[in-house]
């Protein structure tokens, strides 16, 4: 695939959970008791309602495409940005990896494809939480 | 308080510059400053506001007042990326209302063709969600423009007359960066960057600056040049929300706008001539919706044919040639937004170009990343008879 650089997220006790849960294939997001909404990316306090009363929820990893714009030029082009929205309701921002960038098109099913970070420090080949598409 | 008829502009200044591979940052914005206080007729002994954004160099306005060598007693380094300095006169107003200062000079300037300028941001919250994405703001506009596409049939067509309209101004200014006319079929044939988005599609990148000076109406009142009026302002930031409602199709100028425009007490249809912030093409068109001149998903017949060219089109915008062919200085268009307005509300903007009896203008931007999260500042003008 490309060279393109995947600098290894900062991991820290607000997040930590979130990104165990990617190396174990599972997306995360939180949740808020208060409100009753949840949200990503995830936040001690609510963004919201503000509260603290906040908990890690599985997701099912699977959502669909809101927009996305494939990079043509560059370093490590092409690759595909895009907002993917998740079944849970909420938005995330990610990279779409795939056989065929030029197929992939708005409305198209997508699902969770954990991807590796690069090696270099702390954080080692942490998993990303690219989308793929897929069938159903 | 209103800050309807608060201040006036009293002195613009766009450095000619495009490229400045030998002259330093802060020598520019010294320029950009001199540039502007004489246009107003007015020294930097009677600066007593000082107001720049997070890119001046040093320790911001503590590093440049020194530098400019100012006496101040009120200062501002308000940071909303490109749009800052439309914002920057806002609170110019608010400043000179409140009795803080009485003439405030703004300053913008970056060679960002000449030396390599930082813009990530390091600790931001969600740079650990974000940065492996590899967003630049190709990628973000892009995915607003596919989602806009998607949802009401705009096309690349209808996106690319709002650089041909651009083009067709600035030919007639000489310090423009692109002065060549450019056709629909030379946007759609440039190569493409980001989907939808093609080169022609986006800002040039240009070394450069500006200045303004905003005065009280009673210094405006004892200068000789035309009184320049801010009437009305509004500012507002979006983002993605924690996830909730995402709609791309939608900026926050849809709230600086209306902000604006109600404490003007106008109205779009009023408006003679529109600087509206043109990082990308579909940057323009999300914004004249936003801002009233179309309904939402309007846009794209709204700019097709010519309909943005002065003299042949309804609303003349960005008359200098904007940031798509003119100038683009530090990746911050909103300083050359308002001089291109304050050019037209004087008379002063190039004869071909020049909006008949122009009397009210519009002044709008976005700032940041419109795909992510941004802000948008607006604010509307009028020459005193």
């Amino acid at each position: 695939m490309s060279a393109r650089k995947l600098p290894a997220p900062q991991v820290d006790p607000e997040t930590k959970t979130f990104w165990d849960g990617l190396g174990e294939g599972v997306l995360r997001i939180k949740a808020c008791d208060a409100c009753g909404e949840a949200h990503y990316y995830p936040r001690h306090l609510c963004p919201h309602c503000g509260s603290e009363k906040t908990r890690w929820v599985d997701t099912r990893g699977a959502g669909e495409i809101y927009s996305l714009s494939v990079m043509r030029r560059g370093e490590g082009a092409p690759f595909a940005v895009a907002y993917v929205m998740l079944d849970e309701g909420l938005s995330m921002l990610t990279n779409l990896v795939g056989d065929d960038l030029n197929a992939l098109a708005i409305g198209q099913r997508v699902r969770l494809a954990p991807h590796p970070s690069d090696r270099s420090g702390v954080g080692d080949g942490q998993s990303l939480p690219f989308f793929t598409p897929c069938g159903d | 308080m209103s800050l309807r008829n608060a201040a006036c502009i009293a002195g613009a200044f766009e450095h000619p510059t495009r490229l400045a591979p030998d002259m330093t940052t802060p020598q520019l914005h010294a320029e950009c400053a001199a540039g502007a206080l004489a246009d107003a007729g007015l020294s930097l002994t009677d600066v007593d506001g000082y107001f720049c954004a997070s890119d001046a160099p040093g320790f911001g306005p503590i590093s440049m007042i020194d530098y400019l060598g100012l006496d101040i007693r009120h200062t501002d380094s308000t940071e909303m990326g490109g749009c800052t300095y439309i914002q920057h006169v806002a609170h110019a107003a608010q400043a000179i209302a409140t009795g803080k200062c009485t003439v405030a000079l703004i300053t913008l300037a970056g060679r960002p063709r000449s030396e390599a300028v930082q813009r990530f941001r390091p600790g931001a919250p969600e740079n650990a969600f974000e940065q492996w994405v590899g967003l630049t703001n190709h990628t973000s506009y892009g995915m607003c423009a596919a989602r806009h596409m998607h949802e009401f049939g705009t096309t690349s067509e209808q996106l690319a007359w709002i650089k041909v309209a651009a083009s067709h101004h600035a030919q007639h200014n000489p310090h423009a960066m692109l002065p060549k006319v450019v056709t629909v079929e030379d946007v759609l044939e440039s190569p493409m960057i980001a989907d939808p988005l093609h080169r022609l599609d986006c800002c040039v990148t240009t070394d450069g600056g500006g200045a303004l000076v905003v005065v009280s109406p009673e210094i405006a009142r004892g200068l000789d040049r035309p009184v320049i009026s801010l009437l009305g302002a509004g500012e507002a930031t979006k983002g993605p929300s924690g996830g909730l409602g995402l709609d791309l199709t939608v900026s926050a100028a849809a709230k600086s706008g209306p902000r604006a425009f109600d404490e003007a007490g106008v109205m779009p249809s009023d408006i003679k001539y529109a600087s509206i912030y043109d990082s990308f093409t579909i940057t323009v068109l999300m914004q004249l919706e936003d801002l009233g001149f179309c309904g939402k998903g309007e846009g794209g017949r709204f700019v097709a044919d010519g309909n943005l060219i002065s003299g042949t089109g309804r609303l003349p915008f960005n008359t200098d040639g904007g940031g798509l062919c003119n100038s683009h200085p530090m990746f911050r268009g909103g300083i050359t937004k308002v001089i291109e307005a304050v050019r037209q509300l004087r008379g002063e903007a190039a004869p071909a170009v020049q909006v008949p009896n122009c009397d009210l203008a519009v002044a709008t931007g976005i700032g940041g990343s419109l795909g992510a999260r941004h802000g948008a500042a607006t604010i509307i003008l009028e020459r005193q008879s």
